[in-house]
């Protein structure tokens, strides 16, 4: 299960929103071992294309730094599909090489409505896991 | 020459969940001879057909390796080396 809190997952509608026609893409970091997301990261699509997504390699490298001396992961890598379901296409499976995050997918394809699912994919395996958006900007403990 | 090596979570299990690797060698490609020889069978996730894979970004310091020499690249001692997965998708 994904827990994520609602400013975060408001963040991220509205990165794939701003983007789109274009797929939009990004990190959400955490504490390394810890599985929460609190630091949201947006990405630049290196390849501005509607149908794919790369992160830019030097920006890349240089956010990877920051979370390397903070002790941090990708606890979330999200991207967006712009045209059709928030479900991993093949290429999504293919590339999917961080086993340890959830991966996001955001559907912009209705104006009004923004589809938020989230998966595991490991070794070529897709697992649809429940999103669960927590308010009040703090992990459940501090409630 | 001693350089170090940054090695991303999905290699972890061919470096003993080691993060940080120590290697040797004059270019990048012998650095990854050696690096094969400590670490079985990490050669064959960061090459292919003699090239890098195209999914898989190698960093000499801050410089994406693509950009200064690929394989060939020069390392000297105290370079750093970063192995990062590339995070690539799309819809079709």
């Amino acid at each position: 299960m994904l827990r994520i809190d609602r400013s975060i997952h408001d963040q991220i509608v509205a990165h794939a929103r701003r983007d789109h026609p274009d797929e939009a893409c990004g990190v959400v970091a955490g504490p390394e071992g810890s599985d929460r997301p609190e630091r949201i990261i947006e990405m630049l699509n290196a390849a501005r294309s509607p149908t794919f997504y790369e992160f830019d390699s030097t920006e890349y490298k240089k956010v990877y730094d920051e979370l390397w001396d903070r002790d941090e992961e990708f606890v979330v890598i999200y991207h967006s599909h712009t045209a059709t379901e928030a479900y991993p296409s093949r290429t999504d499976i293919t590339y999917a090489q961080w086993p340890q995050a959830h991966y996001v997918l955001v559907s912009t394809r209705e104006p009004d409505t923004a589809e938020f699912r989230s998966f595991r994919i490991i070794d070529g395996e897709v697992t649809e896991e429940p999103v669960e958006i927590v308010d009040g900007g703090g992990s459940g403990a501090d409630r | 020459m001693a350089i170090e090596v940054r090695i991303p979570t999905i290699l972890r299990n061919l470096t003993n969940d080691e993060k940080v690797v120590k290697g040797s060698g004059d270019t990048l490609s012998d650095l990854v001879t050696d690096l094969d020889q400590q670490y079985p069978g990490i050669a064959e996730r960061l090459v292919d057909g003699g090239k890098l894979r195209r999914f898989i970004n190698v960093y000499l310091n801050d410089e994406d390796v693509r950009f200064v020499g690929g394989l060939e690249a020069k390392l000297s001692d105290g370079d750093n080396v970063t192995v990062l997965p590339a995070v690539a998708g799309g819809s079709r």
